[in-house]
């Protein structure tokens, strides 16, 4: 039966006035039939004697990872991709960076999901690279080897009083709200009355909106559980969200900002000093600068008449400082954060958007029980053979093809360093991916020999979730979450989540 | 909500196999296509038909591809509907939350469009490549009779433009 044939049944059947069990019950029918026929596709491609495939590994499964599947599977019809993932669930930074308030941001994850169930694509969870399998290994086994494993660590203020508690990166807070299995137990103390963030990035906003935000509006989100009842009891009451530069060099964009402005019972502050002047230059500055400058001004000198009485009635705030950075975190007699102690900066340099910050003599403190450091992630190498500017925190490389290794290669932040939204991570991928083809094309890569590969595979074959088995993940978590009026409750346990796949 | 991502799971995994990548909303296609299906099969009085109109997309490889949209649809689903191949097109699923479907319109139809964007549409295009004054988010863009014979340009990806 042709796949046209049987999507045209199923959609006529659809629509029939049905009991909607009896629907499901064929929809599985259906879905099982196409099964058949695409195993039955398969065993032919390979029994044909057709043109060998070229096998390419993915490292990481994040959207650096899928898009890059995406374009290679497109571009090449006898590609078939291997896609490693450290955790036994797929999706990176989507499922554990993205906010859980934007859900609309997920759903790259449906086309995903498509592209992991292709026939010419493989999806191999709770499979470390560098551990389960060495990078070398899939070097030799696979014609190419893309590496997509992003930025996992965060870098550092390195000033004193850093290690105390309730200092913690931004990056361990989102994880624990996201249910990151790692940072799952992160002590997170919210008896506070003032939080400090200190960065002004997305990341910056994300956490001081999550600290912010009425619990009534998470709670039907997929944020995790134990991070949701620590946020019902939170006491924090202002959150500073500082940065070392002016308002001009902010690298957080305007629909984060306008989220802040906007959240319910929360006053914003800008003081007005801060935005003087910038009336006079908003107009020769270019969009995308251009908007977000006129919000932060218009915000700090002429909110409107509705915004006011808003703000006057709020019960919280957040306030935007500029030019301050942290020298010390101060603590108070029990151990505990105290305040962040500050030099006051200036600018200098002729072109406004790139000023640096020049510190003064001045210093001042703000009282504070909670610091979330949100100064940028930045990536390690997998492998000590891996050509890595440790500066940058980057993968060295040139058009995504990593230096002086034939055959490897490297995308999204991994290579470029932690910088902008998934459009840019999207852009990035496909342009990786259309090198690849190039590649190929061109007879640059060689193919590796089958036998290699499914020996490697063989090491890992028992323990790795397939995505088969992640759907199993997904259904359990989707239905814990509805029983508590939630999107999704995430499994923070490995091993449970071993077992869902496996049983 | 369970049936409907069960059902979703069930059809994306129905549509996925001969499908290489992309074109996302398969879901999209399906709600358009089972409209059809519902017409032929379980309405005795044939439901008006929507008007159609002629748009013509310019492609980032030069090509053209003509299409016919339905008046009252917006510039994303048409896109999707009529497998228009943009790479990443609609990311987000026309949720205000991405700008992959940017398009740039000619000033004097840019002018022409009903519905102004408005400062959540405008905040998603600051952060798209290649912006210019007539751009907009075709998800946000309704199709009106007026449009018949409109042309579009699909911006190119610039790789380098992260900032």
């Amino acid at each position: 039966m042709t796949l046209c044939k049987l999507r045209s049944q199923w959609l006529a059947f659809k629509s029939m006035k049905v009991p909607m069990d009896f629907k499901l019950f064929v929809a599985f029918k259906l879905w099982h039939l196409n099964g058949q026929r695409q195993q039955s596709t398969v065993s032919k491609v390979i029994s044909g004697g057709q043109k060998p495939h070229t096998h390419v590994a993915i490292v990481g499964s994040g959207p650096a990872g899928f898009y890059t599947t995406q374009q290679l599977l497109k571009g090449n019809p006898n590609i078939v991709i291997d896609i490693y993932e450290k955790l036994p669930v797929p999706f990176g930074l989507v499922r554990f960076g993205v906010a859980p308030d934007h859900p609309e941001v997920k759903n790259v994850i449906h086309t995903f999901t498509q592209t992991a169930q292709n026939d010419r694509c493989h999806f191999w969870g709770n499979v470390e690279v560098g551990k389960d399998v060495t990078l070398e290994e899939l070097t030799d086994t696979y014609t190419a080897v893309v590496l997509c494993y992003g930025a996992s660590h965060d870098r550092l203020l390195e000033i004193p009083g850093e290690d105390l508690p309730n200092v913690i990166s931004a990056r361990s807070f989102v994880g624990w709200y996201n249910g990151l299995p790692q940072h799952k137990n992160l002590a997170v103390s919210l008896d506070c009355e003032s939080a400090v963030v200190l960065g002004h990035g997305n990341v910056a906003l994300d956490v001081a909106r999550i600290l912010l935000t009425p619990v009534s509006q998470l709670q039907k989100t997929d944020i995790s559980q134990h991070a949701l009842e620590v946020l019902s009891r939170s006491k924090i009451k202002q959150v500073h969200v500082v940065g070392r530069r002016g308002p001009l060099q902010v690298a957080f964009t305007i629909k984060e900002l306008r989220e802040m402005v906007n959240l319910p019972d929360t006053r914003t502050t800008i003081q007005p000093q801060d935005v003087q002047g910038l009336d006079k230059i908003i107009t020769d500055i270019p969009r995308p600068r251009k908007r977000l400058t006129e919000l932060v001004f218009n915000s700090a000198t002429h909110p409107s008449a509705e915004t006011i009485k808003k703000w006057a009635e709020a019960s919280r705030e957040w306030r935007l400082v500029f030019l301050r950075s942290p020298i010390k975190i101060q603590e108070a007699g029990d151990g505990q954060v105290k305040a962040v102690e500050f030099t006051v900066n200036r600018l200098e340099g002729n072109n406004l958007m790139t000023q640096r910050a020049i510190s003064t003599d001045v210093t001042e403190s703000l009282q504070c029980g909670l610091v979330l450091r949100s100064i940028g992630y930045k990536s390690l190498p997998l492998d000590n053979s891996l050509p890595f500017d440790s500066h940058k925190g980057v993968i060295q490389h040139k058009d995504s093809r990593v230096q002086g290794r034939k055959g490897l290669y490297c995308s999204g932040w991994a290579a470029n360093g932690p910088v902008g939204v998934i459009l840019g991570t999207m852009t990035d991928a496909f342009e990786t991916g259309k090198v690849i083809l190039q590649d190929i094309e061109n007879g640059a890569l060689q193919n590796q020999e089958k036998d290699k590969r499914e020996k490697l595979i063989d090491k890992f074959k028992s323990k790795a979730v397939s995505f088969s088995e992640w759907t199993k993940i997904d259904l359990a978590e989707t239905s814990a979450g509805e029983k508590i009026g939630k999107v999704r409750e995430k499994l923070t346990d490995i091993q449970q989540m071993l077992h869902i796949a496996k049983s | 909500m369970y049936t409907k991502r069960l059902i979703r799971t069930i059809v994306s995994r129905m549509l996925a196999s001969d499908v290489p990548s992309i074109t996302s909303q398969s879901w999209s296609q399906l709600k358009a296509n089972s409209t059809l299906q519902v017409n032929r099969f379980c309405s005795s009085v044939p439901k008006p038909q929507k008007d159609l109109v002629k748009v013509t997309f310019l492609l980032r490889d030069g090509q053209r591809q003509e299409v016919k949209a339905k008046v009252g649809d917006n510039l994303l689903d048409i896109i999707v509907e009529n497998s228009v191949d943009i790479d990443g097109f609609g990311a987000c699923e026309g949720t205000l939350a991405c700008s992959t479907c940017h398009l740039i319109f000619k000033q004097e139809d840019y002018d022409k469009i009903p519905d102004k964007p408005t400062d959540e549409e405008l905040d998603m295009l600051d952060l798209a490549f290649g912006l210019t004054e007539t751009s907009r988010l075709g998800c946000q863009v309704i199709v009106t009779k007026d449009m018949d014979g409109l042309e579009i340009s699909v911006p190119k990806g610039v790789s380098d433009a992260r900032r």
